[in-house]
This record gives structure tokens, C-alpha cells and sequence, in this order.
């Protein structure tokens, strides 16, 4: 059991340092670093804290405690995914408008005349 | 650029992706269909020479930036269309398979009907030529799926030979299904209480190119568009309860 444990630990650890230092790099935004650190930050809790894990073992009739965590590794994954499942649904919605808009402005803009293109420009 | 022009002013819209074998004759036939009326290839980020063949046949092109798939293709169509001012607009396929003789048909019934959709069909009369024996299932699944939904038959539910009014267009320029949108699109009319008719059209081989559908891709047509039916009919009783 601390076998396991220790090792959520450093994973947790290390997601942390992962999520922080991609953070920095600007790889990920800050508001979409928020649900992966609140994940870690729960297993790392989680696997330092032994009587809770029994309890929530307890509560899910759970005879071996680690499995507690694998349970709640599993369910807080599945929310971060479809979190992020939301947020890239929109952000195809918003990238499709964008690029029906550009065509559309650069096509009205091809359509406009070259002299008054250059009357604009002037002015 | 397209301005509107007469009482019921008609833009014909043509979703191209890689289709330069096809283009050029099937913008020729539409010309001699419907001389004077403008036509507008929605090119969807071809990697071929579709933009180019299309204007040097005289077609407009509004050219999108990236590869949409052809519900985002049609629907910047739709926009243009619904910002430039057009009454009715006509779906043509850039692969040669909708006959352009038959735009005629669908633009009649538009202004006759006022139905804000018409669907050129190619089995109003049970002619279903040119159809795989996989889509032929299809087909059949989804009339029987879509009749309660629509409280009428639908024969032709997958044809993209269909012609649109104004109060359409201002729908699907807000809102268009992105895969594989023809029966979704159909829903989504239905759950504005706007009407459908259907007219019979001939429907011809691909010119050029093959089709893009796999035996694969089909199975996930029928799921994709299965969700996407239900999708849209919890969608508008969402909306009705907050109304």
C-alpha cells in the first residue's frame, strides 16, 4: 500500500511541476491550468492523508484502500477530460465563424473596386 | 460583387473540395440553366485548382481559409447569401451528380409553395439511380426515423440539391449543422415549425473524383447523424421550456 501511495505522490508531484513549468513556458493558459492542478493537487492530498483514504475506501465498501484513490484518480480524469471536451467544442465553434468571417470580409474586399480601394487608402 | 437584383432574387451556391475535374462544366450548366443568375463556389481550402477553374468559368468564389467540412462550407454560403440580401438560395453539388435543368423545379416551388425548404429528390417517382446499396439503407432507416419526427414523409432525407427562402437562410446562417448536415438541417427547420416540399430530380454519376464515404464512414454517418437528430430535438425543448 505505501508502495503505491508513494509512487501517486511523486506522479502527483510531478504533474504539478509539469502543469507550473508549462505554465511559465506559456504552453498552457493559465485558466486551463486550474483543473489540472486541482487534480493533482486532491491526489497529492489524497495519497498523504491515510485515515481519509480509509474512510472514502469504507464509503465505497472498498477492502483494499489504494483502490480508493485509482477510483478517484479515474473520476477526477474523466471531469478534466470533459471539461476540456466543453472548452474545445468551443473553440471549434468560435474557429469555424473566424474563418467564415475572414472569407467573407476578404471576398467583399476583392469586390471592391481597385480605384476606390486606392480613394480609401488616400484618404 | 453578387448584388441582388429582381423581386425574388436567386444565388445558387456550390460547395467545391477538390473538385477541379467537375467544376468548370458544372458552373457551364448552370450558366446555360440559369443564364444571369450569379453563382457562388464556396471553395473549402482546396489543394487542387477548384478556385482557380471556378472563377475563370465565371463563377464567384469566396475561398475559406481552412478546411471546414461541408457544413461550415455551405453555411459561409448561407451568410453571404443572408448579408448580401438574397431572397432564395440553391444548393448545387460541385461534383457534377445534381442536374443544373432542375434548379428550375426547386425555384418554382420555392416562390410557388413558400415553403421555406425544397428538397430535390431523386426518389419522388422511386427512381434511385446512382445510389449505393449502403446508402440505400441509410436512406431507409433514417425516412423511417425522421417521419414521426417531421409528421410527413421525407423521401430523399440525404439529398444536398436543395433550394432555401430567406427565413431559412437567416436560421442557417446563425445555426447549421457542421458534419454531414442535410437531415439535421432538416430537424432544425422542423423545430421552427418552418415547412419542407419535395420535388423529383435526376441525379447523375460524379464527374470526376470518388466519393469520400467508406463502408466505415458510413456506419459513422448513421451514428453521427442519429446523435445529431436527438441533439437537436432536446435542443428545442430546452428552448421551449425557458420561452
Amino acid at each position: 500500500m505505501d508502495r503505491l501511495l508513494n509512487v501517486m505522490t511523486f506522479f502527483s508531484v510531478s504533474l504539478i511541476a509539469l502543469v507550473l513549468f508549462s505554465v511559465r513556458r506559456s504552453h498552457i493558459r493559465v485558466e486551463y491550468s486550474v483543473s489540472w492542478l486541482g487534480a493533482a493537487v486532491t491526489l497529492l492530498l489524497l495519497s498523504r492523508s491515510r485515515n481519509t483514504l480509509e474512510w472514502l475506501a469504507s464509503m465505497l465498501q472498498l477492502t483494499y484502500a489504494p483502490l480508493a484513490l485509482l477510483f478517484l484518480v479515474l473520476l477526477v480524469f474523466l471531469v478534466v477530460f470533459y471539461r476540456f471536451s466543453v472548452i474545445i467544442s468551443e473553440l471549434k465553434d468560435a474557429n469555424i465563424a473566424l474563418a467564415q468571417k475572414v472569407a467573407i470580409l476578404e471576398y467583399r474586399i476583392e469586390s471592391v473596386p481597385n480605384n476606390e480601394k486606392v480613394q480609401s487608402t488616400g484618404a | 460583387m453578387m448584388a441582388p437584383s429582381g423581386e425574388a432574387p436567386l444565388l445558387i451556391i456550390v460547395p467545391a473540395y477538390n473538385e477541379e475535374g467537375a467544376i468548370a462544366q458544372v458552373i457551364r450548366e448552370i450558366q446555360e440553366a440559369q443564364p444571369g443568375v450569379p453563382v457562388l463556389v464556396i471553395d473549402d481550402c482546396s489543394v487542387d485548382s477548384t478556385a482557380t477553374l471556378a472563377r475563370r468559368a465565371g463563377a464567384h468564389v469566396l475561398s475559406l481559409p481552412h478546411h471546414l467540412g461541408l457544413g461550415g462550407c455551405v453555411q459561409a454560403g448561407y451568410k453571404l447569401a443572408y448579408e448580401l440580401g438574397y431572397e432564395y438560395v440553391i444548393r448545387v453539388d460541385g461534383d457534377g451528380q445534381h442536374d443544373p435543368r432542375d434548379i428550375q423545379k426547386i425555384y418554382e416551388v420555392l416562390l410557388k409553395s413558400r415553403c421555406e425548404m425544397v428538397i430535390g429528390s431523386r426518389f419522388v417517382y422511386g427512381d434511385g439511380n446512382h445510389t449505393s446499396l449502403a446508402r440505400s439503407l441509410g436512406i431507409r432507416l433514417f425516412r423511417l426515423i425522421l417521419r414521426p419526427i417531421l409528421g410527413k414523409p421525407v423521401r430523399d432525407p440525404t439529398s444536398g440539391f436543395v433550394g432555401v427562402n430567406r427565413a431559412a437562410l437567416s436560421v442557417f446562417s446563425r445555426s447549421f449543422p457542421l458534419e454531414y448536415p442535410e437531415i439535421e438541417a432538416l430537424v432544425v427547420l422542423q423545430r421552427k415549425a418552418f415547412r419542407f416540399e419535395e420535388v423529383p430530380c435526376r441525379m447523375r454519376p460524379r464527374r470526376a473524383g470518388k466519393s469520400s464515404i467508406t463502408a466505415v464512414k458510413s456506419l459513422y454517418y448513421i451514428i453521427h447523424v442519429l446523435l445529431g437528430v436527438f441533439v437537436n430535438i432536446l435542443k428545442y425543448e430546452g428552448r421551449r421550456k425557458r420561452g
